[in-house]
């Protein structure tokens, strides 16, 4: 490989700034990460509840189109038409029998096969047969690009890659066992998006939920009302790769405490003029845990933050710039005091965010040092060099996972 | 009462309301803005996107002059930002409709954001969607959904539209 990373100590506690600058790794990561070998995140099935109904979003640069077929079943096509190549799918979003390339107006299933292509037998002019494809062209070898598809508790997954190992695979026992205390078989509700572009590395903004050391600190709202904080019980998990991750948290009493005061974002004296974003109520499904982040490696975040639970989609837009799009759900059972109770508490997330807007501003600063001297590197050496799940969050060693699974699959010869 | 019986008076302090707000909320002084509204208002900056197709989601979503108040704190004292100028420029309300005291008006709106050092760049653009009410102070906003067509909010919005 050209771009040739300097790694201090040989480890992965010490990161170069030259892994968030260059364009060629950065197509590398394209490659490896999101269109090889790896289940990218695509929505949640209560998006498109109807057959017909589709989405269309993006797996690192490229458009698909995740479309509810009339048998009731998931698929996700690429949004680019057979024939020359046409990102043909405009909407957003909507209900479709069929899908029409308005170019030439080919048209596919809603499975991806082709159907229809216009004058493939020609025109009758005299009596003769004029133009038309050649007599060997078939169809069926030109569909849209099918993805592998996997859903699981009406969360759905796509890759480009059909080699890719079953879904619960890769996520692993330990981060499969939360994914599926989130996901646990209720039909979701969707309550809406936000959208934020952030100009920063994509992979700014895994390591920004695989760092439980900055939220106690960066975020006085969590600090001082108790969501997070050094104190809290908590514990950190990965995979057996050390490319997902969770961080859990069980929010402590608030208030005073010896750690914490010390705290220069601490505010003891804030105190809400209107309590009610702090509304908490505990759910059976918790099980304990008042917040628990989760990193799917390389495409999202799953959030639950107390009452405020989301999908946060990662779509890398080259090395520098990524677009982040917040999916708010609820589930079917929910009552509506509940419903209001994960809307206000949206307020904490987003691009304004009490707690989130911060995150995405500290990105785009970090990026633009980088951006001046790439052959410098950070340091994530807080709780050693080390890897390994812990039972505090004192520590980045989840940051040092990310990079040392990025590391073998980035270094492999291939 | 329709919209073209509004008496030349109230017209003018409607007229001053939607400028001295669009003055206030570009004065860097943010403890102005919760004064605008009433006690139980509501105030809500939502995608276009969610609005249209009935997604209850709101990108800030108060319902109570102390929780705008609250996110006056924030701003000032607990919400890391980059600091930025911004500068609302409103085109004149179109008043859909006058009940007793209740105004029920819309007002277009863009907002130019300028960091230091850096250009000026169109930040936030939409519509206001308003319910103003006369009180014994003035008019004041029942409620202000901001509603954006800007798909991509870029970065972070911290301070209010």
């Amino acid at each position: 490989m050209d771009a040739v990373l300097h790694w201090e100590g040989n480890g992965t506690h010490r990161i170069p700034f030259g892994a968030y600058t260059s364009d060629e790794l950065y197509r590398r990561e394209l490659d490896r990460f999101f269109y090889q070998g790896h289940w990218c995140y695509v929505g949640l099935e209560a998006e498109v509840p109807k057959p017909g109904d589709y989405k269309r979003t993006v797996i690192g640069e490229r458009s698909v189109i995740m479309v509810r077929d009339a048998d009731g079943g998931i698929n996700v096509v690429e949004n680019v038409c057979a024939h020359r190549g046409m990102r043909f799918c405009r909407e957003r979003h909507g209900n479709r029998k069929e899908f029409v390339c308005p170019y030439h107006q080919w048209s596919y299933t809603l499975k991806g096969d082709l159907q229809g292509v216009p004058f493939r037998r020609g025109v009758k002019q005299d009596g003769q047969v004029l133009g038309g494809m050649p007599a060997d062209f078939k169809t069926s070898e030109h569909g849209l690009t099918k993805l592998k598809v996997a859903t699981r508790g009406g969360v759905v997954f796509a890759s480009f890659d059909h080699e890719v190992e079953p879904l619960e695979e890769f996520l692993g026992p330990a981060i499969l066992g939360y994914f599926d205390r989130l996901f646990n078989g209720r039909k979701l509700t969707i309550l809406g998006y936000n959208r934020q572009r952030i100009p920063g590395n994509w992979k700014l903004m895994q390591e920004n939920i695989k760092d439980p050391y900055h939220p106690g600190l960066l975020h006085t709202w969590f600090v001082t009302f108790g969501l997070w904080r050094a104190d809290n019980k908590s514990q950190l998990r990965m995979d057996d790769r050390h490319r997902h991750a969770a961080m859990i948290s069980t929010r402590g009493t608030g208030g005073r405490a010896e750690q914490v005061t010390q705290v220069s974002s601490f505010k003891e004296t804030m105190q809400l003029h209107d309590a009610s974003f702090l509304d908490i109520v505990p759910e059976p499904w918790w099980n304990g845990p008042t917040a628990v982040m989760t990193t799917i490696f390389p495409s999202v975040i799953l959030q639950q933050q107390v009452n405020s639970v989301s999908t946060r989609h990662i779509q890398p837009d080259g090395h520098g710039s990524f677009d982040f799009v917040w999916t708010h759900f609820g589930f079917e059972d929910d009552s509506e005091e509940m419903t209001q109770r994960r809307l206000r508490q949206a307020n904490l997330f987003g691009p304004a965010g009490f707690v989130s807007a911060d995150d995405g501003e500290v990105i785009e600063f970090s990026q633009q040092a980088f951006e001046s001297k790439p052959f410098h590197r950070t340091l994530a050496e807080l709780g050693g060099h080390e890897v390994e799940d812990t039972e505090h969050m004192v520590t980045e060693t989840l940051i040092r996972g990310m990079y040392r699974y990025w590391r073998e699959v980035m270094e492999a010869e291939r | 009462m329709s919209a073209s019986n509004l008496n030349f008076e109230d017209w003018m302090a409607l007229t001053q309301l939607y400028a001295d707000y669009a003055s206030a909320v570009d004065s860097g002084d943010w403890d102005l803005w919760p004064e605008f509204f009433t006690d139980d208002c509501v105030y809500r900056l939502q995608p276009r996107e969610n609005h249209e197709r009935g997604f209850p989601l709101a990108t800030l979503s108060f319902t109570s002059k102390g929780m705008l108040k609250d996110r006056v704190y924030g701003i000032k004292e607990t919400l890391f930002h980059d600091p930025y100028y911004q500068r609302h420029v409103v085109g004149a309300p179109i008043v859909r409709s006058v009940d007793g005291g209740r105004l029920r008006c819309e007002a277009n709106y863009a907002v130019f954001r300028t960091k230091l050092s850096e250009l000026s760049t169109v930040f936030n653009v939409g519509r206001y969607l308003d319910t103003v009410v006369r009180t014994p102070a003035g008019f004041k906003f029942a409620s202000r959904e901001c509603v954006y067509d800007s798909e991509m909010i870029p970065n972070s919005i911290i301070y209010p539209i």
